[in-house]
Order: C-alpha cells, then sequence, then structure tokens
C-alpha cells in the first residue's frame, strides 16, 4: 500500500491517456476532481491487489455516457459516493476498497476521488488495462462476474438500481438511463470480492499509467525523447512514424467512427498507415498489412512531445509515433474476442497478436 | 474621399496606414511601441497623418488593433474585481470556479464566486429552476465586496442561454453600471474553459475601457472627429467600441490575425499559408477564405486554460535576430534573439553574435541598405556552415508549412515580415509544400492593412438535438443564426457569407445530439 498525492494524480492522468488508445475522454476533469479531493481529505491509498483480502467487497466506480456533456456539466462530486453506499446498502456490507473499470482515459481518475472522499484504498488495477465503449467490456466480465445490480446517480439526487439478466442487458438499459440523466451518469457496478479483484482484474495499471505519465514529464523536462522509454515499459513495438495526412469522420450510432491515413518519414519514407477507429483506435494497417488490431492497443503520440492524441483531436499535420502494445492476456481468450474481438467491431478479420504481426513483418 | 485609418500594435512597432475607399494605400507609418501602448498609438496615428498629409475630417472609420488586455493579464496589472457567478447547482459543485488559476491571478480577481441553481442539459432542458432571489442575494454580497466587473456561466449555456440573460438582468438591477460578462457570447463548450475566458474577460474591462478612452480622446485630439472607431478582434473581424468594451478579451492575439488578413488583402489571395517572420520569432498561419483558420485545441491565456477562440499559429523561434550555433548534431538556431539590438549585436555590423540575418548577408541574397554593416566582417564564416544554416532556415519554414496545411496539395505561401529577408529568393520557386511564393509589396505594413480592411462577424457555437430537427435543418438554422449574427454587428447584408461550418457529434451517445459552429462575415457598411 502507498499513498498517491498530487503530482502522482497529474502523471497518472497523462498516462492514463495513452492506455485510453485514441478513447476514453479527457482525464482532465477527474483529475481536478480527484485533487481537489485529495487537497480536501489528504493522500489517497493505493493497494495492491494481493493486499486486498479474499472476502472484501471491492466495488468500480466510474462515469458513464458523453465526455462531451461531463466538460460542461461537472458533476456535483459526491454523486458517484451516493452511487457506491446505495451498493453497499443493497449489499448490507461496506466496500474495502474501489478499483477502476477503465485505466484508460477519464475513468482511470473518478475511483481516486472516490477513494480519496470516503478514505478507501484504490486498488492498483482496472478491468481493461486500456479504454472500451461498453460495459460487459471488461475482464470481470469474461470471469462471470456480473455488472448488476448496478446503481447509477446523477447530480439532481436520482439514483436507479438496475438488475439485468445479463451483462448485455446492463449496457442497454444504463445507456438509456444515461440519456434521461442528462448524458453522463455515476456508476457502481461489479461488485466482486477481493478473491475475485485478484482473479479478474488487469493488475498493477495505475501504477503503469503513473509510470508512463512520469517517463513523459521527466523526459520533456530533460528534453529528451520519452517515447522508447514508453515503448519498454508496455512491451509495445514502433508500427510507423509519421504525418497525419488525412482523417474521415462519420457518426454511426452515437459512435465517432472513421479513418486517418498517416505518410511515413524517416525510416518509413515512401509507405502509408492507416488506422481505423470508433472512439478508439482499433485497426492499423501498414502498406495494406493488418499490423495491429483491437484489443491489442493503437496509440498515437506526437512525436515531439510524446503526448498521446485522441481520435477527436486527429488531423492532418501531425508528426505521430504510433504504437502497438499487447493486451492483456485475458482479452486474448476465445471468450476475451468474442467480446472486444475484431468481429464485435464489424471487422471481418481474424485477431492476431500484434508481436506475432510485427515478427512476421521483419521476417 | 472616405478614407480609413488602420492602427496595429506590435512587440516591437507600432504601425499605422491609411487606406483610400478602394483600398489603396495613402499613407504608412511605423513607431516604436510603448511601454504604455496608448503613447505608441497617438505617435502612430499623427506620424501617419503629418506624412501622408491627409485631412483628418476624411477619415470615416479608424480601426485598431492593440494589445492592451493581453499586456494586464499576463502581468496581472490594473484588473478588476471580479464576482463570478456560476449557474449550475447542484451539478458543477465538484470543481469550483477559479480552480486552476495561478494563485496571483487568483488574488489579482478578489477570489469572488459563487455557484447558483440554474443551467441546462445537453438537450436544452433545465438542470434545475433559476432562482431569483438567490441570484439577488449574491448580487448584494458581490456589492459589499466592491466587485468591478461580473462574469456569468451557466451549464450548456451555448445551448439554451436563457439562464445567462435573466440572470445578467437581474445583477443589472442590483449593480446597475457594472459590466457583466455572459459566458455563452465568449466561449464554446467545456464549462471550466468557458468559465476561464469569461472571468479573464471580466477581469480586463477596466483596462479596456481606458484603452478605448485614450484611443478616442487620440482621435479626437488629432481632428479624427468623423471616424466611426473600432477594434479588431482575433479571428479578423471587427467590433464597435461598446461592444469592444464588453468583450475586449477579443481583442487578444488581434495582431497575427491583423497580419495574416492583411498579407491575404495584399496578394488577393483567400486560401494559403501566410508566414510571417520577424525579428525572433516565425509565426505560420493559414487563410481558409480569407480568414485564419482557428485553433481546435484549449489555449492557455496568462496561464489559464481557455476554450476562448484563438488563431492558429504555429510560433517557431526562427527570426532575423535569431542566434546560429554549430553543435554536434549540426546547425542550431533560437530559439534565443538578439531581437532589436541585432544592429549592435549582430557580427555583420561589428558585434558577436552569428544571427540568421548575418547568415543571410554572408551567403549573399541578403541586402540591407546600413552603413554600419560590414561585409568583410562575415569572411570568418566557414562557407559550408552557411549553407547548412541556410538549408536549415529554410527546413525550419517548411515544417511550419507543412504542420499548418490541412491537406497534402501544394498551397501558396505569402511572406510578410520584415525578417522575411531571411529566406533566399532563389529558393521562393522550390519550397517544400508551396506552389509559389508571394512577397507583396508593403509587406512591412500587412498587420495595420489587416486592421484597416477588417470586416464584420457572426457566430454561433451550440448543440442541436436531433431528435425533432434533421441534421440539415440544424446546419441550416445555424447558418441563419450566423448570418443574422453579423448583420446585427454592422456587416451589409448582401456581402454576407458563411466562410466556417464545422460538425462535431458527441461521442458515447446514441445519434441524437451534434455540435455546430458556424461564422458568417460581411463588409463593414460605411
Amino acid at each position: 500500500m502507498r499513498l498517491l498525492h498530487r503530482e502522482n494524480i497529474e502523471d497518472i492522468a497523462i498516462g492514463a491517456a495513452i492506455l485510453g488508445t485514441g478513447g476514453g475522454g479527457d482525464p482532465y476533469i477527474g483529475k481536478l476532481m480527484a485533487i481537489d479531493a485529495i487537497e480536501e481529505e489528504g493522500p489517497v491509498k493505493l493497494m495492491d491487489p494481493s493486499e486486498v483480502p479474499d472476502d472484501a467487497l471491492v466495488v468500480p466506480t466510474a462515469m458513464m455516457g458523453a465526455p462531451t456533456v461531463m466538460i460542461e456539466k461537472i458533476p456535483r462530486g459526491d454523486e458517484v459516493l451516493e452511487a457506491l453506499k446505495m451498493l453497499e446498502r443493497k449489499f448490507g456490507k461496506r466496500a474495502l476498497a474501489t478499483i477502476s473499470a477503465e485505466a484508460g482515459g477519464l475513468n482511470s481518475t473518478i475511483p481516486l476521488a472516490v477513494g480519496a472522499r470516503l478514505h478507501i484504498p484504490v486498488v492498483d488495477g482496472d478491468g481493461m488495462g486500456r479504454a472500451f465503449p461498453e460495459i460487459q467490456m471488461v475482464t470481470f466480465h469474461l470471469h462471470g462476474i456480473k455488472a448488476s445490480p448496478m446503481t447509477m446517480s446523477d447530480e439532481k439526487g436520482n439514483s436507479v438500481l438496475l438488475e439485468a439478466v445479463d451483462n448485455h442487458w446492463v449496457e442497454r438499459l444504463s445507456r438509456a438511463v444515461t440519456v434521461a440523466m442528462g448524458g453522463s451518469a455515476m456508476i457502481a457496478l461489479y461488485a466482486m470480492t477481493g478473491a475475485q479483484v485478484k482473479e479478474s482484474a488487469v493488475h498493477g495499471t495505475i501504477s503503469l499509467a503513473e509510470s508512463l505519465g512520469r517517463s513523459i514529464r521527466e523526459a520533456r523536462a530533460k528534453k529528451e525523447d520519452p517515447i522508447k522509454k514508453i515503448m519498454g515499459m508496455l512491451n509495445g513495438f514502433e508500427l510507423f512514424k509519421g504525418k497525419v495526412v488525412d482523417v474521415k469522420r462519420r457518426t454511426v450510432a452515437g459512435f465517432a467512427r472513421g479513418e486517418a491515413r498517416f505518410e511515413g518519414i524517416d525510416e518509413y519514407k515512401g509507405e502509408e498507415l492507416l488506422i481505423h477507429f470508433q472512439n478508439e483506435n482499433l485497426v492499423a494497417i501498414r502498406n495494406g498489412n493488418i499490423v495491429a488490431s483491437v484489443p491489442d492497443l493503437i496509440t498515437v503520440l506526437e512525436t515531439e512531445t510524446a503526448l498521446p492524441i485522441t481520435t477527436e483531436g486527429l488531423r492532418y499535420g501531425y508528426r505521430a509515433t504510433v504504437l502497438g502494445i499487447p493486451c492483456n492476456e485475458k482479452w486474448r481468450t476465445k471468450k476475451g474476442l468474442e467480446v472486444v474481438g475484431p468481429r464485435y467491431f464489424g471487422y471481418d478479420i481474424d485477431y492476431i497478436p500484434v508481436e506475432e504481426r510485427m515478427g512476421r513483418m521483419k521476417k | 474621399m472616405s478614407l480609413r485609418i488602420g492602427i496595429d500594435v506590435g512587440g516591437t512597432h507600432t504601425d499605422a496606414v491609411i487606406l483610400d475607399r478602394d483600398n489603396r494605400l495613402v499613407g504608412a507609418y511605423k513607431t516604436p511601441t510603448t511601454a504604455d501602448v496608448t503613447t505608441g498609438i497617438k505617435n502612430a496615428l499623427n506620424g501617419v497623418l503629418k506624412s501622408s498629409g491627409v485631412d483628418p475630417s476624411e477619415i470615416k472609420a479608424a480601426m485598431l488593433g492593440t494589445t492592451h488586455c493581453t499586456n494586464a493579464i499576463v502581468e496581472r496589472k490594473n484588473l478588476s474585481r471580479v464576482g463570478i457567478l456560476r449557474l449550475g447547482r447542484p451539478a458543477t459543485l465538484a470543481i469550483k470556479p477559479l480552480t486552476a488559476f495561478p494563485e496571483d491571478l487568483k488574488e489579482a480577481l478578489g477570489n469572488i464566486w459563487y455557484i447558483a441553481h440554474g443551467g441546462h442539459e445537453y438537450d436544452g432542458r433545465e438542470i434545475s429552476k433559476l432562482d431569483e432571489d438567490e441570484i439577488r442575494k449574491y448580487a448584494k454580497d458581490m456589492k459589499s465586496k466592491g466587485v468591478e466587473a461580473v462574469a456569468i456561466c451557466g451549464v450548456f449555456s451555448p445551448v439554451n442561454p436563457e439562464h445567462e440573460k435573466r440572470a445578467g438582468e437581474i445583477i443589472k438591477e442590483e449593480l446597475e453600471k457594472i459590466p457583466i460578462t455572459l459566458s455563452h457570447e465568449i466561449g464554446s463548450i467545456g464549462l471550466l474553459e468557458r468559465e476561464n475566458a469569461a472571468v479573464l474577460n471580466a477581469a480586463v474591462t477596466k483596462v479596456a475601457e481606458n484603452a478605448i478612452n485614450a484611443f478616442l480622446g487620440a482621435l479626437k485630439e488629432a481632428g479624427v472627429d468623423k471616424a466611426k472607431p473600432y477594434l479588431t478582434q482575433n479571428d479578423g473581424t471587427l467590433m464597435s467600441v461598446e461592444y469592444a468594451k464588453r468583450y475586449p478579451i477579443r481583442t487578444i492575439a488581434s495582431g497575427p490575425t491583423n497580419s495574416c488578413r492583411g498579407a491575404a488583402f495584399l496578394t488577393g489571395l483567400r486560401d494559403g499559408v501566410i508566414v510571417d517572420i520577424g525579428g525572433t520569432t516565425t509565426l505560420v498561419s493559414m487563410i481558409v477564405k480569407g480568414f485564419p483558420r482557428e485553433s481546435a485545441i484549449a489555449v492557455e491565456i496568462g496561464g489559464v486554460r481557455t476554450n476562448f477562440r484563438m488563431p492558429d499559429l504555429i510560433s517557431i523561434g526562427c527570426g532575423g535576430g535569431s542566434v546560429v550555433r554549430m553543435t554536434e548534431e549540426g546547425v542550431k538556431i533560437g530559439p534565443d534573439s538578439v531581437g532589436y539590438r541585432l544592429p549592435e549585436e549582430g557580427l555583420a555590423w561589428g558585434g558577436k553574435v552569428v544571427t540568421n540575418t548575418d547568415i543571410a548577408l554572408a551567403a549573399g541574397y541578403a541586402k540591407i541598405d546600413d552603413e554600419k554593416i560590414n561585409l568583410e566582417r562575415l569572411k570568418v564564416l566557414d562557407r559550408d556552415f552557411v549553407n547548412k544554416a541556410v538549408q536549415k532556415i529554410v527546413s525550419e519554414v517548411e515544417g511550419c508549412i507543412d504542420r499548418i496545411k490541412t491537406g497534402p496539395e501544394a498551397v501558396p505561401v505569402v511572406l510578410v515580415g520584415g525578417g522575411g529577408i531571411i529566406i533566399p529568393p532563389e529558393v521562393y520557386s522550390r519550397l517544400k509544400g508551396a506552389s509559389k511564393v508571394i512577397r507583396p509589396e508593403h509587406f512591412q505594413f500587412a498587420n495595420a492593412i489587416g486592421a484597416a480592411i477588417a470586416q464584420v462577424s457572426g457566430e454561433v457555437d451550440r448543440v442541436f438535438s436531433l431528435e425533432k430537427l434533421s441534421r440539415d435543418e440544424a446546419l441550416k438554422t445555424a447558418k441563419e443564426m450566423a448570418i443574422s449574427e453579423a448583420i446585427k454587428a454592422g456587416a451589409k447584408p448582401d456581402t454576407v457569407e458563411v466562410v466556417e461550418v464545422d460538425e462535431i457529434p458527441l461521442a458515447y451517445l446514441p445519434g441524437n445530439a451534434t455540435r455546430i459552429r458556424v461564422k458568417a462575415c460581411g463588409n463593414l457598411t460605411i
């Protein structure tokens, strides 16, 4: 167990954006909420999964809905606490800790604010190791943990306790409630035991986000190139280095879909990379060959600053280094690929791990 | 004769020009920018009148682009005590107003804020009812705390501004003459950034009031008593002085914009890249339909994150006075510069520093008419070093052009600013990314000319719910709103055209809302 202070939160927010693979929402608001909570209540405890007692109740907390809504209608601040308490009442038991459902993007920071406000630890891990758009897309789901009973709260004091037959129904029903609540809601779901946390969570992702953020901060201060270091920390591959030459976008059923085309520079001169995205980056194709696909992480970093570029922020002229990062092993199972494989997102391709694809490219 | 005068305050010089009805240059004058800004403006005004010999009463419009407000924020000087009223309770309590402000700025503003009921959802529903008694109570509290300006910011006010407007009326009843800033008229979606922009605007209302009064005084003193006065804003369009007193923050970064607009005007170009090389920096921007493209990301002003619209500029430390060095990785340029001390410190002038200008002189493509220059002094420079430095200057500028462009096609490039001599004319025909390079006549007055030819605009930025409207209907509504705003601001109706349309769907929500931004512009009626 260790304590997280203001500077740690700043680093986590930057690292979380890298794990967001282009989506997951800007961690800025969540970061300010967590910092505010820490300044009023003191530092937040970060607990390794191995330290969680097997019979303890652990409840993930998160924000659901449109990040654009959240940057405008900032939360009241305690609605997420209300959601958590309501779930505790349902179980008749206090939560020993909270955990992030999604370490990529803004949901990395929400549980940190919860931990600081309620003086409970945050488990160092999450349910994705990246960002994904739907509720059943968590490793908790792969381990048979039920998303419901789920609670949702808004700033007005409305709360909903939702029980559904399966996690897909949870997604469908909670999405409708989110719209009624004004496009964003604070949620608690996937309540589980300490034993289940150990088994089902992706371990160490909050620390990972922090280390990534710190590397970028330190490298910028020393005017060094942090990208190599980041790649090492993530066991990632450089998929491409180039310049954005074209971005096409369209909206399909509430999701911002599109393609970004990169033209190679330096050793990639004369080559081309195409990224397909749906909020997050999903498939990367170099010179007609797929080099990485979901659930592996495809992250676009501005070459000069190593700061991540979101799919909303992609535009012509950016010099970017594109990284392919192996996802957690849990996503590579048959069930994992059913939930978040390329076919779920509408791409008729087989998933091949990025390290295999890159290995073949080299031969 | 009806003449226009344009004045632009830059970092080193304050320039003034006079244009006639057909936009022909009748007079031009350059004078150093002064610490108080206003004296420089007076000098420029008097200088251009005297040197051109025009009758001051012939001048029918006077346009000023000034840095008063930028300086006040950066230096934390003469800022007003601001009462901040946010409408959104019970939402938004998690992050208080001024949270991410630097401490010294927070203190300068008085740290006076309230979060009241009100505000809207993304689809226009109320979050909570506006409580008029609550607002009246806060207004009285502001009065007791000696507030000099008020900023009001409601949740989703760009979608529905009603609560901000009503709260503004109530505050006005209580505080009478105090200037009130409504956030929806300043910024777009993003509560904190918009609120910050509104707060900064309120903070500079006093500075702006004084600067504008000084400008009006200077015009009167110089006999320019038939001119309608305007201030230029950073999108290249004009504000009446009444409007500028309410929204002074819009003057920030109007200088680079004026230079851009001036370059577009001098060349007749509507779309292309403007490269403005000064003493210390090169500013590269993109004009689309004759206007600078706006930045899509949050911009910081005085250490505060805002979403106030700003021209999309790439700035690099490569100007006429930038220092050139040989390092292990090759030739390095800037970012330090000798700036206005070039005629003392530059190698060709007998100084010790090798600058971009020295390189241009040594390579032989630049000529400067200055008897203090002795080209013999440049003989110590290694030929190979000079060639590499020239290549470096060119590749730095090419890099900026490439970054600012929106497509892979080559585009026309306009080169303005006094530092432009560092680009060898022989590369004009083969500059990467450029279909041609134009160095227009009067390039050194591009900024003041940009001020003098500024147009009038109207803008809309809001989220449309697509439950009752089709996407096309929403776009049409937005365009009509922008056009009517432009006409309200003083544009000749038959010259108004839509210059920008931007649509951003809201992610992670079923497809029922989209954010549309439209801008329309037209010629000033005089």
